[in-house]
């Protein structure tokens, strides 16, 4: 790493911890911004980077992606991830503990915490599991886990159907101010559901998934929050009823986020459209309305974050017929592009579109990032939110290549992306 | 009679127990019943030899071969016993309750030898009688209990005698086996051993038992001795001559080190000298109240 101190100039600062939005610099010096604001004083020492006007800010934190590392490094490894990550403005990706074998042993936490330092361009933070081996049976070692240097306790894409081990979970947790993230899908309400239960699916011949197998779960959860205290953060909502769940709970003070994909603010069951594998997701896609109701939950704070949820799957397991397929989207390098269509529909302030991006999935996992402010990290972006481009999954560095968002036309390019004042990704046009 | 009586008499009993000749006659003639329905070599010949030493026919009923495993319910047993006109039985049950249930049945003396998750008297008497031999007092000590109060009839029984004898008692424990609402009665709970030990007089470990430990309650044997294990790193949280309890069987490794156990610091083996002359003292103490027939 170059101890060179960088100053960026001439940019468009947005600082969504604070909403503060200015013209001016960053200087960055031993990892850290050492100073931000419109004058910042030229260090004599310094490289200059011309931002042009562009927009800098914190880097984005993708509180959850999957990684095949270790297990299925075919798939995506955490160099790959790494790479795909930069490209996006990603940072600090947290990745799940749906590896093989799964992230439920402190010793595995450590491998993935040196592995990821030596192979890694941006921050991987491991999530470790809630329960052995996922099984939803017995409770993970938690405190030894976090010692470790997991960063939260989840079953990646499963939940915890049993509510006394849920219940323990979160009480346990507590005593070790763990962060507990649960996706919220019962599987028995899934049954062989592989999209959103409706007139869609029926007209298609596909099994539904009712949003109850959502919003069942997620009362429960709340309910058990109330009971013991913990810390505890719904990975993912996907309809309007888990809005009005989440809202009400947050009414009563409960430590209780949430976060949504960018898959369910971008899309809806209609784009499945002929059978497409790439729009398999779980949850599923929903109806128009519930995507609307996402964006409006994002805008009042009800949604806590914007997840990639990247989940790279290669060709075999997703050309198949559609309820063969397996669920899931790489995101990681389209996540702003498809975040920032709310901004160019000014549905969403780009100032809260990064906060959900960064700064609240930094407050909620505890990390220093997030904002752009003296002394924090220097893990930075510099964005053009206008460029336009078409996708082209040859593109993505993503070792899968199962983008919902292929030949889409997007707007909004990463330029530069520094972590931990290093520069890990330029685009040549810059 | 008071607390502290039955400790002095208790204290007595010491005496008598480290004679050559250690038998006493007060209760020659009479019938002691240890009426065992969980196994616990421990507490049951603690019993036995007091109530030996008192003179008593001491009969222990194997519930295992007994009638119980025939189907027989609690109350039919007792009355069974009871027709057999024994003078003092002493009940050992696992569920909460059940020796308050069975004295209701019965006309003779019962002695609480532990029922279930409630409590376990005559532990409570004997760690208080050991703590007071060794600190010259009870009042004004901080006493931390640490482990599995949820299920400790031993954590019940002394968080009540402790307090009542002027201690000031702390609970130590993962959240998990805390007892739901125990704050409210007044006792103050910790879930970090550094905290909850910090200038205690007296640690008492709990035993943890094998089926909590794999997930269910705690994840792992590992996880549970890294965090709320009492090794001499946690010890040295508390008072400089603090001193450690346990009311046994320990597992060695799981709730406590080896080293911590048979250190300098363990009153272990203490606890159970004293045992044997608190059920003496218990023994003796109901003795003055059995009928004269």
């Amino acid at each position: 790493m170059s101890n060179q101190p960088i100053l960026f100039k001439n940019a468009r600062l947005i600082d969504p911890a604070s909403g503060r939005e200015e013209r001016g610099g960053v200087l960055v010096r031993d990892g850290v911004i050492a100073a931000v604001g419109p004058q910042v004083a030229q260090a004599a020492d310094a490289q200059v980077i011309d931002c042009g006007g562009q927009v800098l800010s914190p880097g984005l934190i993708d509180m959850r992606a999957f990684i095949g590392e270790p297990g299925g490094p075919y798939r995506e490894t955490l160099k790959s991830a790494g790479e795909a990550a930069a490209a996006g403005g990603v940072t600090t990706v947290v990745s799940m503990p749906d590896t093989s074998p799964a992230l439920d042993d402190p010793a595995v936490i450590d491998f993935i915490v040196r592995r990821a330092r030596d192979t890694s361009i941006v921050n991987i933070r491991p999530a470790a599991a809630l329960t052995k081996g996922l099984e939803g049976q017995e409770m993970a070692e938690i405190g030894r886990l976090k010692e470790a240097g997991a960063i939260a306790f989840t079953d990646g894409a499963r939940s915890v159907t049993n509510a006394q081990v849920m219940r323990r979970a979160l009480t346990y947790a507590r005593d070790f101010d763990a962060l507990i993230v649960h996706h919220v899908e019962d599987p028995d309400l899934v049954g062989q559901g592989v999209m959103n239960e409706g007139e869609f699916a029926s007209r298609l011949g596909l099994p539904g998934i009712p949003r109850e197998a959502e919003t069942v779960m997620l009362e429960r959860d709340i309910r058990l929050v109330r009971l013991t205290g913990g810390r505890y953060h719904a990975a993912m909502i996907s309809c309007a009823d888990s809005a009005e769940i989440v809202r009400a709970a947050k009414g009563l003070g409960l430590p209780v986020t949430c976060g949504v994909s960018i898959n369910h603010l971008s899309l809806n069951e209609n784009d499945i459209g002929d059978y497409r594998t790439f729009l398999k997701l779980s949850p599923p896609l929903r109806h128009e309305d519930d995507r609307q109701a996402m964006i409006e939950a994002l805008v009042d704070g009800t949604i806590d974050v914007i997840v990639s949820d990247h989940n790279p799957q290669d060709v075999e397991n997703k050309r198949l017929p559609f309820a063969e397929a397996a669920n899931g989207a790489v995101g990681l390098e389209t996540l702003l592009s498809a975040a920032l269509r709310l901004v160019h529909e000014e549905r969403v302030s780009l100032p809260r579109l990064l906060n959900a991006l960064s700064t609240r999935p930094a407050e909620i996992l505890g990390l220093p990032g997030g904002k752009l402010s003296v002394g924090a990290p220097a893990d930075l972006i510099v964005f053009d939110p206008d460029a336009p481009y078409v996708l082209d999954k040859r593109d993505l560095r993503s070792l899968s290549k199962n983008s919902p968002f292929d030949e889409a036309r997007l707007q909004g390019q990463v330029m530069l992306t520094m972590v931990a004042g290093r520069v890990v990704f330029q685009r040549d046009t810059m | 009679m008071d607390i502290q009586a039955l400790l002095d008499l208790a204290e007595s009993q010491v005496e008598v127990s480290r004679q050559i000749e250690k038998r006493k006659s007060t209760l020659r003639g009479r019938t002691q019943i240890n009426l065992f329905f969980e196994a616990s070599t421990r507490t049951q010949s603690s019993f036995e030899i007091a109530g030996k030493r008192l003179g008593a026919d001491v009969l222990n009923m194997q519930v295992g071969s007994s009638s119980v495993k025939k189907g027989e319910t609690l109350i039919d047993t007792a009355v069974t016993l009871n027709a057999m006109r024994p003078d003092i039985i002493v009940v050992r049950h696992h569920s909460a309750g059940a020796v308050h249930l069975l004295a209701q049945k019965v006309d003779c003396s019962v002695v609480n030898a532990g029922d279930g998750a409630h409590e376990h008297p005559t532990q409570a008497l004997l760690d208080a009688l050991t703590i007071r031999r060794n600190k010259g007092r009870i009042e004004g000590l901080t006493v931390a209990i640490c482990g599995d109060i949820l299920h400790s009839r031993v954590a019940r029984s002394n968080m009540i005698l402790l307090a009542a004898m002027g201690a000031r008692v702390r609970l130590v424990a993962p959240s998990t086996l805390l007892p739901p609402g125990i704050a409210r009665l007044g006792f103050e709970t910790f879930t970090s051993m550094k905290e909850g030990l910090k200038d205690a007089d007296i640690v008492m470990m709990l035993r943890l038992q094998r089926e909590r430990m794999n997930g269910s309650f705690v994840p792992s044997v590992k996880e549970y001795f890294r965090f709320y294990g009492l090794d001499q790193e946690k010890l040295a949280f508390a008072k400089p001559d603090a001193l450690v309890m346990h009311p046994g069987p320990m597992n060695r490794g799981v709730e406590i080190s080896s080293d911590v156990a048979d250190g300098a610091q363990s009153l272990i083996r203490e606890q159970v000298e004293m045992g044997v002359a608190v059920r003496m003292a218990v023994l003796e103490a109901l003795a003055s109240h059995l009928p004269n027939r």
